[in-house]
């Protein structure tokens, strides 16, 4: 139990202090509270405070600190740093928030909001006074990455994680590494071919000894957590024989006589069924389809020396510190019928139309019908209003109009209709929408509510729907082709690849971050980093930059060979835990097992699998189980707090001095602002010539001008003469 | 005493990741609710222990409310359901000591749900004072 605790409560320059009665609550704790110190301070995250602070935790010998001021997202880390400072343990820290959950929302009623802020405090002192010094838990890890798919981003994060001096074993379900790239024949913006990206990712590859690279693999269990993951993967047989000479490997594959389906080409060409994605796919070993081959016996047996029938199956375990996840995306497949999908001979979706105008280097022909006019649908299976596909893919716009700018270089005759939603070409991007546009593609806008018909007529479709440019009117366009812009959506396996590494997987079906903007590639899973379009919808600039900041992240990690994490976790007390599992059930991340301790079966957590969320702790039938800071004593001694009466001297409520300023409603305003508004009444005014007015600091008068900026409370008004000083006046004033 | 202070006391059970940063929020806005509601955070609204719900009722809140997580949770994906058997279980213990299961209600609570924050705390004050216009 903490004793000597110190106690800081924040005016934030008004903010607080304005409608809670700060002066009074610091006067409010004393030492039969364990309080030594009890301060009221302007501004707690002042530099000139922090070090007041850290003189009071020595001079004083406190052994627990508490700061009532902002919400612990802007200033927890700043005070835990104080702790530290001052050699404090940060784990004895508690801050309590009195501005955004008090003097903030009850700012229309001061006096409950100070007897609010009162209980607040007391419970933040209750629970630092039960507060534990915990040391952070240090984990050896190995210095190892496993990336699983072996697309543009996972390609792109092993060169650098290899680079950076790691061992790097990256998995691609595929035979051929590439991803979805080698399917595009250019590539927007930068006009490169996607199949010379792949080629020169992969021997940029093979110039790193540590990058080992399994093709035809893919996860088959998992088990181990942060710095420690054991990896079994599977690794398909090629059924070629290594040793076969390539000559005689080419012939084969040139008089092999059984041909199947071509996946690479998505079912618009067939493929042998010894193949390669195409001629140049790497690496550069075929595969067999053995299935296919089996009743060929006069071709097996005059090409013996290609097979290896006997290939089999191979698993291999794997030791890694750390696992990034760049496995890609699935292209919306739409369903029969949908805008005649599959009904209609010429509908064809966005990647299918890519293949196709990749098989045709001439003359653009489908179903023995030359192709020159082309109708492109936006938007379709995403930004559903009913359907599970609520998100933009917001790469598709781009994509579509390039293609259309690659279909006129290299067909010329070429008429393009582009029914969209909304274009959403963004950045340099736009560029492209406005030489599609020069180039004289026609573009008409539709509701999701109206979406276009698509009719056959004769020979020809007949897109019917209501153009939103104009006034909609009812058009009718007609068209060689329908081409479908099918949109991003998580790959079919993504919800294999979430229960093996227990990583979340969102609304969207993609897998989530911790915090879109702070933790962008990170996953709850301490040590599993996701990055590319496993993620979310992204072109390939975005996944790129998307997958190196977790390889970037990986590396960090890993650099010092041991691992430092949060103490924040679950904890067992083996004397009153009779093993009955339950919490090893819900717990999502298997960090609880069942062990022996002295000849009693008790539960175990963990420690680096650990996410300290909490959901074991409410489901333990014996109440053995808890998490650190957040223990019955801590709890329960706070909502004590909560209830504590409080006394609280009624304050002499100031005057309104700014009723009259009838620009804006003063009332809601802290006092400071209410002085610096009264200064630039119908008046502009730079920053020093308000501080001169009020005789207030100037950097005081600049961070308050700034919130009151960002609040649309005032505004720029030009310069001063000397271009020194922006003034300000009142908005709207 | 004035009409406010007798305002129910409510108890939050909140998140720091989802819930909180919805509250806070509401604060930045000046969006105003009762100042009888305080907010306790916690890792993931699975947490709550049943334990804590009955101490806070026992020591005098009017309600306890778990601005849940739901669907946004980023530690389980069926943390709605845990969270919800974690009403169930307290309930269960409220009907024994003789309080209203009505006392302790749930909803999920996103990062900027400010307003939804505010209609939640108003039409929960307004549900307890009916309970203690009728003693229940």
């Amino acid at each position: 139990m903490k004793e000597r605790i110190g106690v800081y409560i924040c005016h934030c320059g008004g903010n607080i202090s304005d409608y809670v009665d700060v002066e009074e609550l610091g006067k409010m704790f004393h030492e039969q509270d364990g309080v030594i110190i009890s301060k009221d301070v302007m501004f707690a995250c002042a530099d000139s405070n922090q070090k007041a602070m850290v003189k009071d935790i020595e001079e004083h010998q406190l052994d627990a600190i508490v700061v009532a001021s902002c919400s612990p997202k802007l200033h927890l880390h700043t005070f835990k740093n104080v702790a530290s400072r001052a050699g404090l343990n940060p784990t004895n820290y508690v801050q309590v928030n009195i501005r955004e959950q008090c003097s903030w929302p009850h700012s229309d009623k001061p006096r409950e909001a100070t007897v609010k802020a009162a209980g607040l405090i007391r419970a933040g002192i209750h629970r630092v006074s039960h507060s534990e010094s915990l040391d952070n838990i240090e984990i050896s890890v190995t210095k190892a990455v496993l990336v699983v798919g072996a697309g543009v981003s996972g390609m792109k994060a092993a060169i650098d994680l290899a680079r950076l001096g790691n061992e790097v074993f990256l998995v691609e379900k595929d035979y051929f590494v590439g991803g979805r790239i080698a399917q595009n024949e250019k590539l927007f913006m930068s006009g490169q071919k996607g199949k010379d990206v792949v080629t020169a990712l992969y021997k940029e590859m093979k110039t790193l000894k540590n990058i080992t690279l399994f093709t035809g693999a893919s996860v088959d269990k998992v088990s181990g957590s942060l710095g420690n993951f054991h990896v079994d993967v599977k690794v398909k047989p090629r059924f070629i024989n290594g040793k076969a000479d390539k000559q005689v490997v080419k012939q084969a594959m040139e008089e092999c006589p059984v041909y199947i389906y071509d996946e690479f080409n998505l079912g618009l060409a067939k493929r042998k069924a010894i193949y390669k994605n195409y001629p140049e796919a790497l690496p550069d070993v075929p595969v067999i389809d053995a299935e296919a081959l089996k009743d060929e016996s006069d071709f097996k047996a005059k090409y013996a020396s290609v097979f290896n029938f006997n290939e089999q199956e191979e698993v291999l375990s794997l030791i890694v510190g750390s696992v990034l996840i760049t496995t890609g995306y699935d292209s919306y497949q739409p369903k029969v019928g949908e805008y005649g999908y599959k009904m209609l001979p010429n509908v064809l979706t966005l990647p299918e139309f890519k293949r196709l105008m990749e098989l045709s280097p001439e003359k653009l022909i489908y179903n023995d019908q030359q192709i020159k006019k082309i109708a492109f649908i936006y938007c379709v299976g995403n930004r559903q209003t009913k359907g599970p596909n609520k998100y933009c893919s917001r790469q598709c716009c781009t994509s579509t109009i390039y293609t259309s700018l690659q279909l006129k270089e290299k067909y010329k005759d070429i008429t393009a209709f582009h029914l969209y939603r909304d274009i959403r070409t963004y950045g340099k991007q736009e560029i492209l929408y406005d030489q599609s546009s020069k180039q004289g593609d026609f573009y008409f806008k539709f509701e999701e509510k109206e979406a276009p018909v698509v009719e056959q007529k004769g020979k020809s479709l007949v897109l019917k729907f209501k153009d939103y440019l104009t006034a909609k009117m009812p058009l009718e366009v007609e068209a060689d082709m329908v081409v479908l812009v099918t949109g991003m959506v998580a790959r079919e396996d993504s919800v294999r690849i979430s229960e093996h590494f227990k990583i979340p997987i969102g609304n969207d079906k993609f897998f989530n971050e911790i915090h879109p903007k702070l933790k962008p590639v990170e996953t709850v899973i301490k040590g599993v980093y996701i990055g590319g379009s496993c993620q979310g919808p992204k072109n390939i600039s975005e996944s790129v930059q998307s997958s190196l900041s977790a390889a970037a992240k990986i590396n960090a990690l890993l650099k010092s060979g041991t691992v430092s994490i949060d103490p924040v976790i679950a904890r067992v007390n083996g004397d009153a835990c009779t093993w009955c599992g339950k919490c090893a059930e819900v717990c999502d991340y298997t960090a609880i097992k069942e062990v022996d301790s002295d000849g009693k079966r008790i539960a175990r957590v963990n420690k680096a699998i650990c996410t300290g969320c909490g959901i074991c702790a409410p489901v333990c039938p014996v109440n053995a189980i808890e998490i650190a800071q957040y223990t019955d004593l801590e709890i329960e001694s706070m909502i004590d707090g909560f209830m504590e009466a409080v006394e609280i001297k009624e304050r002499e409520i100031s005057t309104e001095v700014a009723e009259d300023t009838n620009a804006v409603t003063m009332k809601e305003y802290p006092q400071l602002w209410k002085n610096i508004l009264q200064t630039m009444n119908g008046i502009k005014k730079s920053i020093p010539e308000v501080a001169d007015e009020l005789a207030e600091d100037k950097d005081i008068v600049t961070y308050h001008m700034m919130t009151m900026n960002k609040y649309s409370v005032v505004m720029a008004a030009g310069m001063d003469d000397k271009e020194e000083y922006y003034y300000y006046k009142i908005k709207n004033q | 005493m004035t009409q406010d202070q007798k305002k129910p006391k409510i108890l939050v059970f909140s998140t720091d990741k989802i819930s909180d940063p919805g509250i806070d929020q509401a604060g930045l806005r000046k969006i105003h609710y009762a100042p009888s509601v305080y907010v306790i955070s916690l890792p993931c609204s699975s947490g709550v222990k049943p334990r804590w719900i009955m101490h806070a009722l026992e020591k005098g809140f009017d309600g306890v409310f778990i601005a849940a997580d739901g669907h946004e949770c980023s530690y389980s994906s069926k943390c709605a359901e845990h969270t919800n058997q974690i009403i169930l279980d307290s309930q269960a213990l409220m009907t024994a000591k003789g309080i209203s299961p009505k006392r302790i209600r749930m909803a999920a609570l996103c990062s900027v749900c400010a307003e939804p924050f505010a209609s939640h705390m108003e039409n929960f004050s307004k549900i307890l004072s009916n309970l203690d216009s009728t003693k229940d």
